[in-house]
């Protein structure tokens, strides 16, 4: 099968610093795909650049091929002609994603009159299945709301609706459950998931929550300082993580089981912070990896392929230094 | 809520704050004119230079102004009541024709001012914002500022001295040519010749103020997150300006256009003077002159009345801007 996406050494880059340092992924349909990292790690750049909605001054490098062709260096009007299209796109903040002046329905038939040909009393028809595809009750009244008459949930649903109104094959979603409550978040995933299926249409999932990741990615990509640090299967991924920034980041999520509690000591955290890769030359997390080695420091590791679907940029096996993972990160 | 009946909420609710709100201006404003020195009699027994005490106290008497000062507001009041504004001693006619006779100029002059000042502030302010930090922006900036800070007398002077003086386009003063009968389209064309100094003079002190406020509010609506909403959607630059960053940028001038009409209504005596244009801020300013009480609270009344309706109005044009207002209440 020939992939949907296929980013190939996508950088990003503002004057001297390249938050975005040549990331390479594939995403196929249908699938969902998440993208993980802390905040600085280039995932929203990477996210935006699918969609050509970088800062004006903003360089970018690599190939993005999307359906057999390349969307960097493209014209705006080409970009317009995909946004919101071929690929949709929902933001984190649910509350001031939407115009406040206007109705959901203008919002969510204001996509499907650019880009179909749809009269205004069509449209809205679209826009009332639309309501009702992302499981928002009484869609033939809701219509007519304004954003700030709904809830948070309510609000990202239709920011789905807008995100999936022409059927794009890709679906991505920044932080799109970030800023709901839990239960909300579940409700959100689930109508992904759904969509997904029905339309066929692959989802990027761009979250730092790895339960998250755990429960619906089909594929997760860890990313680091603008690089692709490691990729699989969420399952052996997370059970047995070959990156020491991802057994980092599954040390640093909370877990009921792991019996740590914010009242009874820190939490456990990464030691040091992502501007330490500034200027680093070799491994950007080797200034806070607990198993760093002089060699480190030479050159930047590359991604080595562990498995059939398993890629890590870490020459080391995790076997060997399982043990410091909880010393280093108990030590701060 | 539909939007009928939010309008139709708010008309209601306005109406019933507005009728304590004038009472109280016509009082207080009726005390505040007792505490000038002087009335009219003075002033007309002072330009007739031969008054004895016997006419004064005739003058008075006849006007009234004799009556203890409560006596003298009951009166007003009444008259008020039966829908007259009272007579006056100095033009010898009732103050509502009097009024009604300068009221219209005004009117024109200051709804084409704020006309122009807003289609070519928001313009000019989009453009601004468009081209932020670059060249255009600098010299409309430039502009702006010089505009704001140069009164407008000194600009209507210079405009005359431009346009009448040297070029001899624009007529210098006046709102018509005297004697000279003309009917239908030729005197419409004849009255816009007479109103373009004076209200270009009026507007450009105005126009200033929403370019740069215009500029300000679409630079911070240009970074909400629903703009870049609207652009994942594919929506192109044009539609994406109108549709949603100047609908939301305009609410802010919205407010201030309606603050400046109240201010308009009695701000263009200079203007007025310059162009010796038949207005009520001369009428203002001479009634002041010649304590003619009746007329100066004829036209604070009137100009009451008019920044109510002119607030009703804003109101409602920004419950229509933004659903978010007068939604809960």
């Amino acid at each position: 099968m020939t992939a949907l996406l296929d980013v190939r050494d996508f950088s990003v880059a503002f004057g001297a610093s390249q938050p975005v340092k040549g990331v390479s992924f594939t995403a196929n349909p249908g699938e969902m795909l998440a993208i993980v990292g802390e905040s600085g790690s280039g995932k929203s750049l990477t996210a935006l650049g699918l969609i050509g909605l970088l800062p004006r001054h903003a360089k970018t490098g690599g190939e993005i091929r999307f359906d057999g062709r390349n969307l960097l260096g493209q014209s705006e009007r080409d970009w317009r002609k995909i946004r919101g299209r071929d690929i949709g796109m929902i933001f984190q903040e649910p509350m001031t994603s939407l115009n406040p002046v206007l109705t959901v329905g203008e919002q969510i038939t204001e996509v499907l009159r650019i880009h179909e040909h749809v009269d205004r009393k069509q449209a809205r028809q679209r826009a009332v299945e639309l309501l009702e595809l992302v499981n928002i009750p009484e869609a033939r009244k809701r219509v007519d709301d304004y954003p700030h008459q709904l809830s948070g949930g309510m609000r990202q649903r239709v920011m789905i609706a807008i995100g999936v109104a022409c059927n794009p094959k890709l679906l991505i979603a920044d932080e799109a459950t970030t800023a709901l409550d839990v239960t909300i978040q579940a409700q959100i995933l689930q109508l992904l998931d759904n969509l997904r299926r029905d339309l066929n249409m692959a989802v990027i999932l761009i979250t730092h929550d790895l339960g998250i990741v755990a429960q619906w990615a089909d594929r997760v990509m860890v990313m680091y300082a603008g690089r692709k640090v490691e990729e699989g299967l969420p399952e052996p991924v997370f059970t047995n993580p070959y990156h020491p920034y991802t057994r980092g980041l599954l040390g640093a999520s909370p877990r009921a089981e792991s019996g740590h509690h914010y009242r009874q000591g820190p939490l456990i955290e990464i030691p040091g912070s992502i501007v330490s890769a500034t200027g680093e030359k070799g491994c950007a997390f080797r200034p806070r990896c607990p198993s760093a080695q002089a060699s480190c420091g030479f050159a930047v590791p590359p991604l080595r392929q562990i498995t059939e679907d398993r890629l890590a940029a870490c020459p080391f096996t995790p076997t060997s230094f399982v043990s410091h993972v909880h010393d280093a990160s108990l030590r701060s | 809520m539909t939007l009928p009946d939010r309008l139709l909420r708010r008309v209601r609710r306005i109406f019933f704050q507005a009728i304590p709100t004038v009472l109280g201006i016509v009082i207080l404003n009726f005390f505040l004119l007792q505490f000038a020195p002087g009335d009219a009699a003075d002033v007309m027994a002072a330009e007739a230079g031969s008054a004895t005490v016997e006419t004064m106290a005739d003058l008075r008497s006849r006007f009234g102004l004799d009556l203890p000062v409560i006596h003298q507001l009951l009166n007003y009041l009444n008259n008020l009541a039966h829908f007259s504004l009272g007579y006056s001693p100095r033009y010898g006619m009732p103050v509502a024709e009097l009024i009604g006779q300068r009221l219209p100029g005004t009117l024109v002059l200051m709804s084409a001012a704020l006309l122009f000042a807003l289609t070519i502030g928001v313009v000019l302010g989009s453009l601004m914002a468009q081209f932020s930090g670059r060249l255009p922006d600098r010299v409309l900036s430039v502009g702006s500022l010089l505009f704001y800070s140069v009164p407008g007398f000194w600009i209507g002077l210079m405009l005359i001295l431009l346009f009448s003086v040297k070029l001899g386009w624009l007529p210098s003063g006046g709102d018509s040519t005297i004697g000279s009968n003309l009917t239908g389209f030729a005197l419409l064309a004849d009255k816009a010749r007479y109103i373009v100094l004076p209200a270009l003079s009026l507007s450009l002190y105005y126009l200033a103020i929403y370019a740069r406020l215009t500029r300000a509010a679409m630079l911070e609506v240009k970074s909400q997150d629903y703009v870049r909403t609207a652009r994942a959607k594919g929506v192109s630059p044009l539609r994406l300006v109108l549709r949603h960053i100047l609908r939301n940028a305009l609410i802010p001038i919205t407010t201030l256009a309606g603050m400046h009409i109240g201010g308009m209504l009695g701000g263009a005596v200079v203007v007025e003077t310059v162009f010796s244009w038949p207005g009520l801020g001369r009428l203002a300013f001479e009634a002041v002159m010649a304590r003619d009480f009746s007329v100066l609270l004829g036209i604070l009344l009137l100009s009451s009345f008019v920044v109510i309706i002119v607030n009703a109005t804003v109101d409602l044009l920004q419950a229509w801007l933004d659903p978010r207002i007068g939604e809960s209440r």
